[in-house]
């Protein structure tokens, strides 16, 4: 690259030296650029003749080989070594700009993990991370990665997940968390059981899956590659036609004046500027999405999210956070603090997750010895002896059949009335939660100009209505079961128009027939689920539904992108091919139309790279 | 079965694209994929046979004589 830049200088140099001074003798000037064409051009002119002996005429080195030589055959040297020049110009400037964009892909792939530390009969190995078997336990000091995934058995730290989730606040483990391959351990010490072999672990799918998905083409990309190939026969045929018919046939003027504008179409006979900004762009779009935890599996899906026009999303898990909490303690006549312990210790036997969230929620320990008895009442609730005071916790059947007067309480969710030597004492209302995000997410789709936004739930019709006006979607199915889902989203899927796309997004488990049927399969929470990675088109890395906007963002501006390159390079050539036919344009123009089109497109393709 | 291969020193698009269009020709080759950005080439083949690599390598010999083909 280096040699070609200081060729390019030299060149030009020589160049601007035969253009600017009038050598007496103009064999000088004209020495001069043949120097300046050798330095620059010689490569080119070799590798079009090594090609013609395998019978590839239509190589781009063959065409500007011909331009050049056949400009200065007909006696325009400066033209000559300009479009060599530039040519080799703008192939400096492609290289470095896909240069540019593959290092700014791999530094994200960067987390790839080189070794790992093993313990191994009371010494610590450093091996190959490929070499370690489940089971064993790793050591990883602080400011190295975490090579496999697997569960910390001491130690605890600050970890860094932005390299898998685009998340910049680090995460605290301790001992019994499960930890992530990818991930930078930042301050402590830790000793990591394996849990997964290097191949099965989160880096090596999530490389896999970054590395594979520039093989998914997207329709631009296949329509610029058919392009390409009938472009460039059709306008060197063109070419041949203009240098023979108009002078011999029709007796219109010069041979050397057609031939003239026969090369110059050789010139922007080449397609490249369309071919390497397009997958440049979409490269770019999957790289930067990449950077925010959205993991895009080809091209394709890239193209397609920018027509999203119905989005659908499963309830649990993506839209709430799929874990049952106690929103609310009215108490009556106790304390709150009280009235939640009473209810935690009625309840502390039982694995139901509504007592596990009443446990989580008092967040102290239990003394068992305090329990004298419980019973639990079928479809109901419980009755306990805490402390010496009757306690009774459930629905409102419970309450009604115990005689107690309670105010009934119509809130969303589960509702445990509480009462306390038989004198009703509150309840606890326990509801899975809406994420923080799913408020941003939904209003961002809007200002996307969704058409639809919609939720299917297995979950009661009040809850699931709940949730959805809260969030302020369009529409909401409830009580589904899985095939219901299916049914459903066939159904929305018809909907939609032609062009129009719709997404499921969904937490990967359970989800996998619906992931499939839909347009456009997104998966949330993407780590460490590897169902989810299987299964989905768009895998999210967090557990935030509003990555949803940013990918459909982010596709936009790619196609606009995209768009912008096929429009403005397709537009500029045609425009150069035509004035050039009736002798308007020059070899000049041409070349513009070659290297400064591949060149603006590259940098207007190197911005799908920055997301915001 | 899949198999992907590294094409080093792979730097024109349209070479890409011509590499893809030949070796989709090659008998036993059921689906091919010419990243130019990653430089890499995804075969879909209907068996392991050392023959059709071998005939892929020769296609990109013959296609780009100065991109070598890595087995990864």
């Amino acid at each position: 690259m280096k040699k070609s830049l200081i060729q390019i200088i030299i060149s030009f140099i020589l160049f601007l030296v035969a253009m600017a001074v009038p050598f007496e003798n103009d064999l000088i000037n004209k020495g001069l650029y043949i120097i300046a064409y050798l330095i620059v051009g010689l490569e080119i002119v070799w590798k079009a003749i090594r090609n013609i002996f395998r019978g590839k005429v239509f190589d781009e080195h063959f065409l500007m080989a011909i331009a050049t030589i056949g400009a200065f055959v007909i006696g325009e040297f400066p033209e000559a070594v300009a479009v060599m020049l530039f040519y080799q110009v703008g192939e400096l400037f492609q290289d470095y700009a896909v240069d540019k964009s593959r290092k700014s892909i791999t530094s994200l792939m960067d987390i790839r993990p080189d070794i790992a530390f093993v313990k191994r009969n009371g010494k610590v190995e450093k091996i190959s991370p490929e070499d370690v078997k489940v089971g064993e336990n790793i050591v990883v000091k602080p400011g190295e990665k975490i090579p496999l995934d697997g569960m910390i058995v001491e130690g605890s730290s600050m970890i860094d997940t932005s390299a898998l989730t685009g998340e910049s606040i680090p995460k605290e483990v301790t001992v019994g968390d499960e930890v992530l391959s990818g991930c930078i351990n930042e301050n402590g010490l830790l000793t990591i059981k394996v849990e997964k072999e290097f191949g099965e672990s989160t880096v090596s799918k999530i490389l896999d899956l970054v590395e594979n998905a520039s093989s998914k083409k997207s329709k631009s990309e296949n329509f610029i590659t058919k392009f390409a190939k009938y472009y460039t026969p059709i306008v060197v045929i063109i070419a041949v036609l203009l240098a023979i018919i108009p002078p011999f046939v029709l007796n219109l003027g010069e041979f050397t004046e057609w031939l003239y504008r026969a090369l110059t179409f050789l010139v922007v006979s080449c397609p490249c500027a369309l071919v390497i900004s397009i997958p440049l762009g979409f490269f770019g779009g999957i790289g930067g999405a990449s950077k925010t935890g959205i993991l895009v599996k080809g091209s394709n899906y890239l193209e397609a999210l920018a027509n999203t026009e119905i989005v659908v999303f499963d309830k649990t898990g993506t839209l709430t956070e799929g874990v049952f909490e106690v929103q609310k303690v009215e108490a009556n006549g106790i304390s709150k603090e009280e009235l939640l312990k009473y209810a935690a210790y009625a309840e502390s036997n039982s694995n139901h997750p509504i007592s596990l969230s009443l446990r989580k929620a008092y967040n102290k320990e239990i003394n068992q010895s305090s329990i004298l008895k419980t019973e639990e009442l079928a479809g109901r609730g419980v009755s306990s002896n805490v402390e010496g005071r009757e306690v009774l916790i459930g629905n409102d059947k419970l309450m009604e059949e115990k005689n107690i007067s309670y105010t009934p309480c119509n809130e969303i969710g589960t509702i445990l009335y509480v009462a306390i030597d038989n004198k009703y004492a509150g309840y606890i209302l326990i509801a899975d939660k809406i994420k923080e995000d799913s408020f941003k997410a939904i209003k961002e789709l809007k200002a996307n100009n969704i058409k639809e936004t919609v939720m299917l739930t297995g979950d009661k019709k009040q809850v699931g209505e709940s949730v959805a006006n809260e969030l302020g979607l369009d529409k909401v199915y409830t009580e589904l079961l899985p095939d219901g889902k299916v049914e459903k989203v066939e159904e929305l899927m018809k909907d939609k128009s032609e062009k129009g796309k719709l997404v499921f997004v969904g937490d990967g488990i359970n989800d996998a027939p619906v992931l499939a049927i839909s347009d456009i399969g997104v998966a949330m929470g993407g780590l460490g689920s590897d169902a989810a990675i299987e299964a989905a088109d768009v895998v999210i890395m967090t557990d935030e539904p509003s990555k949803i906007g940013t990918a459909i963002k982010i596709s936009k501006k790619t196609m606009r992108i995209v768009k912008q390159n096929i429009i403005f390079a397709i537009a500029v050539k045609v425009l150069v091919l035509i004035l050039t036919a009736f002798g308007i344009g020059t070899m000049w123009e041409a070349v513009f139309a070659d290297v400064g089109v591949s060149v603006l497109a590259i940098i207007n393709s190197l911005r799908a790279l920055k997301v915001k | 079965m899949k198999k992907s291969f590294k094409l080093k020193g792979l730097d024109c698009a349209n070479c890409a694209a011509k590499i893809e269009e030949h070796v989709k020709k090659i008998d036993g080759v059921e689906d091919v994929s010419v990243s130019f950005m990653t430089q890499k080439m995804t075969v879909e083949i209907s068996s392991e046979d050392e023959e059709i690599f071998k005939k892929i390598k020769k296609v990109v010999k013959r296609e780009e004589p100065d991109v070598k083909v890595d087995e990864n």
